[in-house]
């Protein structure tokens, strides 16, 4: 391990740090009022927009009303995604002249774009025309904004009292995209085509190598995709090795400034939050929970990465750790970080094959993404999923002071109890039962290249990152089958919408519940002692959950490999 | 209950608080109780009683097929399974009996209190009035609302009721285990009577409240036989959260099944069941209603009578309450502190006024006069044959006495000088505000139509009372007193006392509109209550305390009875209410917290023969794989008995802050539940090694 490895993540929470402020702040005046120095730009673009669609932006909505509405854009994002990637062989800018994409591929990718995943099952710059790859980036838009809408509905739950109502999801919708995705991807683009990513409509290029062997490189808007794909958290990258291609990710700079594109709105809506609540400590407590969970992730994951395979080493072959699957013009450390935090921020693009980590290494992408991608995570719903922790954290260590659980002064009844259980239970059963099946079918089993535990593993993770909204894929597994394509599928819609609509619930409940005044008697949830029963209770309840499959699939491949046997 | 200065019926205040043997049961000492819970027990197990609680109906469910296993074992062999597979089936067995025999001891010590209730639930005659001075005798349960009775000396009460006519005094050690007398008469706050109780002086006219099956009586025995013991908002929240744990653990064992057969891991259903049964919460599943129904029973043991158990809990969360100054705050009465004579009077001759004129005074003040006077000047009895007193009355608010052609008399500040008809010199008018600022009451003493001075009569703060205060302030609650003094007094006393807030010149309207305003403001309210007027107010509170010495309207305005009718009682309310809850968190982190050791038990010990590498998992070194699973089973069902002395007496409540409760807690049950079982398991599992109970083949 080098110091400059180990050092990256505290600079990247210290970088967030300064940010979160600034963007919170911005983020609180786009949503809960206030004037933002884009208004006169903005403010007709949106105006002409509730015009043209006929919507009333200060009609207020109850949390049923604006889940309705939020499911019914997704259902026609998703259906105009199935037919246009059905029929782009007939449609324009399509110079590479690509196919009709296949049904079970049309299926996973339009409920991946829909649902923020934007797991690629295909190799976008060998399946995608241009206008499809065109409307991909319109779906990196506006998914994150509806990871946004469902936070803005729980965080009203707790800011609001005795309000039958939690905000009206259009113009929440609108200005998430207008003032935060559209600026902000315009800014990343500049900064990335200025770093050296190319953005242009030209055709492919043949060249031929020195060796004489031709090759194909592949051109297009790779600087705009690659900046809404980091900034949304959405991973849905032009190339599909993502950000390991020499165009995403040109130089070490480009790529940190990746990182930090990603973390952005993420940690913007922590301060957001605090804001909303008017409580800022609050929301710091949260943040520092999360950094804590990814500093320790990042610097464990550098260390099974650095320390790397000992019959490799053993024979002499590495010198530098666990290089298998990693780009080397970035090395170890910084692969490790990009990782840790493709799992934990949830953008899901990868600077390695992650198939290639050491077998605890990929433990530690897998826990990120099975504890609800609540380090951060990505728009909105990382928080809000953090929240849920938070909920029922609260909830059991609330009632050892003797008093009714409450948060942010809002009791938490029986209802919220049960949706937070809901919010923990859905996920789990989709991860489990799906790799369960596809683990005694043959559709399943078929698909998975390593046996033993690894394949284990590359089962789980498949699935792991479907529910969880992640996008990455660890490898090794034929994703783009007709099972996993299908299956993977279905685990990206439950991971999206039955496991955050409780919560959605839980915030048109708690909205209409009166604030109980804060006392000595109330459970402190700022200090110190909060931020470790938070991580506790993650760690506890949301990853011994899967600590059998934890055991015979990473543990066991680590200590077989430490005993001398590799799958 | 706002004390007038001479008002002879504060006299029965009750400042009996401590002085009676409290009505405690020691269920596990008791020898009976604890034969019955045995019996109870078993008869819990039928699958549709344990179905109101599926951590331990999972449990069952597991034991059972544990038990077809081992029967399966038996036939087909080989021995070292089936002698495995029986043992495991025994202790899982032993876990739902376990957590049975906890319900069923709380459920016990209920019904012994139950029992010794119905023993009093005799059926008397009564002497029902047909028209006036008309009688029938008549079987009590013949009885019907609205009738009325008379009833004397000797007599049980037929059933509650309302005195209407007369005063008695009347042994309620049935129901409150209280042996002195109380009085109950017409007209006042103290009119109520419960049926079962005896009449043991004078006679009574008695209109009936309630119905048989309806009287407080059978409220009382209802609720503690548990028969309409219904789960409190945070008990049912608990349990789906227990319930929602039980099935996230279900589907991790069963998809389970098809992983390990995938890493090609042989594992029984035994084992599969073992894991199960570790993994869900069984601890706080087995003792949740034990917590609970022990809960009630303390309260009962304190002779508070909780009329449903959602008041137990809002108990917990009160962060407001109104307290009475008088009797609750403040002793029932004032004290003379000093005599203030007008200048050319000596303090003597004033001294000596006052002390004549309440030598017939029997009120508390009165005495204090006489005793204050006799200290000071050495004053001795006089003949007092030509003393003709004059007695207080609500329309003269004086007292005197008139002897030898001298008047005396002393009484409240505008009165007396309505008699003297003179008005204050301008020394005099300052002592008196001085003594009224500082939450005094001045009394002006005149003899034969001449002021002659001012004694001082002070509010004496009840011993203790500041410490309860702050401790309550410690918890986060808000301490207001509630007093018809002006203002001025209020706030003096207020201050004394230590109190956050006061409402002063409190009206029972006043008083309602107090709790609106906090309620809307979101503050649980508690407060206690006796007479009529106190009704809406106690209707209004979360927390609505009627004691049981007061008037029927209040007690069935109030959520909980005290049979004490001790006004500093809420206190100890609130602190059982908030130990339910800790009782209920501590237990349920301690039960989660211990899945992680469980893991390191069981998880190595189930796939070791598929991957020896887990070998490194196995952090505690158990034995081997049978001993493992073994200890972990056994481990999870003997905390349950360890724990039920806990639950049943609640985790202790030391008042504090939430933060250093929390930090005090979670360091007992939260560290405690991720170190106790590592240790735990470790020392069964030297056990069964040494006594070779299983396979020790690694």
């Amino acid at each position: 391990m080098t110091l400059q490895g180990l050092v990256q993540p505290f600079i990247i929470i210290a970088v967030m740090a300064l940010l979160a402020k600034p963007f919170g702040t911005y983020l609180y005046k786009v949503f809960e009022g206030g004037s933002t120095f884009l208004d006169p730009i903005l403010g007709p673009l949106e105006r002409f927009a509730y015009k043209i669609s006929g919507i009333d932006p200060q009609r207020e909505m109850r949390w049923t009303t604006y889940g309705l509405s939020l499911l019914a854009v997704n259902l026609v994002g998703f259906v105009i995604l199935f037919i246009l990637l059905r029929i782009q062989e007939f449609l324009p800018l399509n110079p590479a002249h690509q196919s009709a994409v296949p049904f079970w591929v049309t299926f996973n990718t339009a409920i991946s774009f829909v649902t923020n995943t934007n797991w690629q099952v295909y190799s976008g710059e060998t399946t995608m025309s241009y206008l499809s790859q065109m409307w991909l980036v319109s779906q990196q838009f506006i998914s994150p904004a509806i990871g946004i809408t469902f936070l803005l509905v729980l965080v009203r739950g707790f800011s609001r009292q005795e309000s039958k109502t939690v905000g009206n999801f259009w113009r929440d919708l609108v200005r998430g995209i207008l003032w935060v995705g559209l600026p902000l991807a315009l800014v990343g683009s500049v900064v990335l085509v200025w770093l050296g990513s190319p953005q242009n409509f030209n055709p492919y290029v043949h060249a031929t190598t020195l060796q004489g062997s031709h090759q194909v490189i592949a051109q297009g808007p790779v600087a705009s995709m690659t900046s809404i794909m980091q900034l949304g958290d959405n991973g849905g990258g032009f190339f599909n090795m993502n950000a390991a291609h020499p165009y995403a990710a040109p130089n070490a700079a480009s790529l940190m400034f990746q990182e930090i594109l990603g973390f952005l709105i993420p940690v913007g809506v922590i301060y957001m939050f605090g804001k909303m609540i008017n409580k800022k400590r609050q929301a710091w407590a949260i943040f520092i929970a999360m950094s804590a969970m990814f500093l320790i992730g990042s610097v464990a994951l550098y260390h099974f990465e650095a320390a790397g395979n000992p019959i490799i080493n053993h024979i002499g072959l590495a010198t530098h750790g666990n290089m298998e699957g990693k780009e080397v013009r970035f090395g170890v450390g910084t692969t490790s970080l990009f990782e840790n935090t493709t799992t934990a921020v949830s953008w899901g693009s990868v600077a390695a094959s992650n198939d290639s980590l050491t077998p605890l290494g990929g433990l530690v992408t897998l826990f990120n993404m099975n504890t609800g991608e609540v380090i951060f995570g990505s728009w909105g719903v990382g928080l809000m999923g953090m929240l849920g922790y938070v909920i029922l954290a609260v909830f059991l260590a609330g009632l050892m002071v003797g008093r009714t659980p409450e948060f942010l002064g809002k009791k938490i009844s029986a209802y919220e109890v049960k949706m937070a259980s809901l919010f923990l239970l859905i996920p789990a059963f989709a991860i489990l039962i799906l790799t369960a099946i596809s683990l005694t079918t043959h559709a399943g089993l078929s698909g998975i290249f390593n046996p033993g535990p690894h394949g284990l593993t590359e089962v789980a993770y498949a699935f792991s990152s479907g529910v969880a909204n992640n996008g990455s894929a660890f490898g090794g597994l034929s994703s783009s089958s007709p099972w996993y394509s299908a299956t993977v599928g279905l685990a990206m819609l439950i991971g999206r919408y039955p496991m955050y609509i409780p919560l959605l619930a839980v915030g048109g409940s708690l909205a209409l519940k009166q604030r109980v005044p804060a006392s000595a008697g109330t459970f402190p949830t700022e200090g110190p002692m909060f931020i470790g029963l938070l991580i506790s209770t993650v760690v506890i309840v949301g990853a011994l959950i899967f600590f059998p499959v934890y055991a015979l699939g990473p543990i066991a491949e680590h200590f077989a490999m430490v005993a001398g046997k590799l799958f | 209950m706002q004390a007038s200065p001479t008002n002879t019926q504060e006299e029965v205040q009750h400042d009996h608080e401590s002085k009676k043997e409290p009505r405690k049961i020691n269920a596990l000492g008791d020898k009976a109780l604890r034969k019955r819970a045995y019996k109870e027990s078993f008869k819990k197990l039928g699958l549709r009683t344990m179905a109101h609680n599926p951590v331990m109906l999972t449990v069952e469910i597991g034991s059972i097929l544990t038990t077809l296993d081992t029967i399966r074992y038996l036939f087909i062999g080989p021995s070292s399974a089936f002698w495995f597979t029986f043992q495991i089936s025994i202790w899982l067995w032993l876990t739902v009996l376990f957590a049975n025999f906890a319900e069923a001891i709380a459920e016990g010590s209920g019904q012994a209190q139950a029992d010794a209730l119905r023993k009093t639930r005799t059926d008397t005659n009564a002497k029902r009035e047909t028209s006036p001075g008309q009688f029938e005798v008549v079987s009590a349960s013949d009885l019907q609302k609205g009738d009325i009775v008379v009833l004397e000396a000797g007599d049980i009460i037929p059933g509650d009721g309302q005195v209407i006519e007369g005063i008695a005094a009347i042994d309620e050690s049935a129901i409150t285990g209280e042996s002195a007398p109380v009085i109950r008469e017409s007209g006042g706050d103290r009119d109520a009577v419960t049926g079962g109780t005896r009449v043991i002086s004078d006679q009574i006219r008695v209109k009936i409240t309630a119905t048989k099956g309806n009287s407080f009586l059978d409220k009382m025995i209802a609720l503690i036989e548990g028969a309409k013991r219904h789960k409190t908002p945070n008990e049912i929240a608990l349990s789906l959260l227990l319930a929602g744990l039980t099935l996230i653990f279900l589907v991790v064992v069963i998809t389970l099944a098809p992983i390990a057969a995938y890493s090609k891991v042989v594992v029984s259903i035994t084992i599969f069941i073992s894991l199960l049964v570790c993994l869900i919460p069984t601890t706080i599943g087995g003792l949740l209603s034990a917590i609970g129904i022990s809960g009630m029973n303390r309260l009962l043991q304190a002779n508070v009578l909780a009329l449903s158990g959602r008041a137990v809990e809002a108990a917990g969360d009160v962060n407001v309450v109104l307290l009475d100054k008088t009797g609750t705050l403040t002793l029932g009465n004032r004290h003379a502190t000093e005599f203030l004579a007008i200048s050319g009077i000596q303090e003597a001759e004033l001294a000596e006024a006052a002390f004549l004129s309440s030598l017939a005074d029997e009120t508390p003040e009165g005495r204090s006069i006489v005793d204050l006077a006799k200290n000071k000047f050495n004053l001795e009895n006089p003949d007092a044959t030509n003393f003709e007193f004059v007695p207080f009355t609500a329309q003269t608010r004086m007292s005197g006495v008139d002897f030898e052609g001298h008047e005396i008399r002393k009484g409240a500040v505008d009165s007396v000088l309505k008699w003297v008809g003179s008005d204050l010199v301008s020394e005099t008018k300052e002592a008196v505000d001085s003594i009224s600022r500082s939450g005094g009451t001045p009394l002006l003493v005149a003899k034969d139509n001449k002021l002659l001075g001012v004694i001082h009569l002070k509010d004496v703060v009840k011993q203790g009372i500041s410490e309860r205060l702050e401790e309550l302030r410690k918890s986060g609650i808000r301490t207001v007193m509630i007093t018809g003094d002006n203002p001025i007094t209020a706030a003096a006393i207020a201050k004394e006392v230590g109190v956050d807030d006061f409402l002063a010149e409190a009206t029972p309207e006043r008083k309602m509109e107090y709790i609106k305003e906090m309620k809307a403001e979101g503050y649980m309210v508690g407060m206690v209550g006796d007479g009529t007027n106190d009704a809406p107010a106690l209707a209004h509170a979360d927390l609505a305390v009627a004691m049981n010495s007061g008037t029927m309207a209040a007690r069935e305005a109030g959520n909980m009875v005290d049979l004490d009718s001790s006004p500093t009682k809420l206190i100890e309310i609130v602190e059982v209410g908030k130990q339910i809850l800790i009782t209920r968190g501590a237990l349920t982190t301690f039960s989660i917290a211990n899945d992680v050791a469980k893991y390191f038990a069981i998880i190595p010990a189930m796939f070791i023969l598929a991957f020896p590498g887990l070998q490194a998992l196995n952090i505690m070194q158990l034995t081997s794989p049978e001993s493992a699973i073994l200890s972990a089973v056994i481990f999870n069902a003997i905390i349950i008995p360890i724990l039920i002395p806990l639950a049943l007496k609640g985790v202790k409540y030391r008042p504090a802050g939430a933060g250093e409760i929390l930090r005090r807690n979670i360091l007992f049950y939260g560290f405690g539940g991720l170190i106790v079982p590592f240790i735990g398991i470790k020392l069964i599992d030297m056990l069964i090694t040494s006594l070779h109970l299983v396979s020790l083949v690694k």
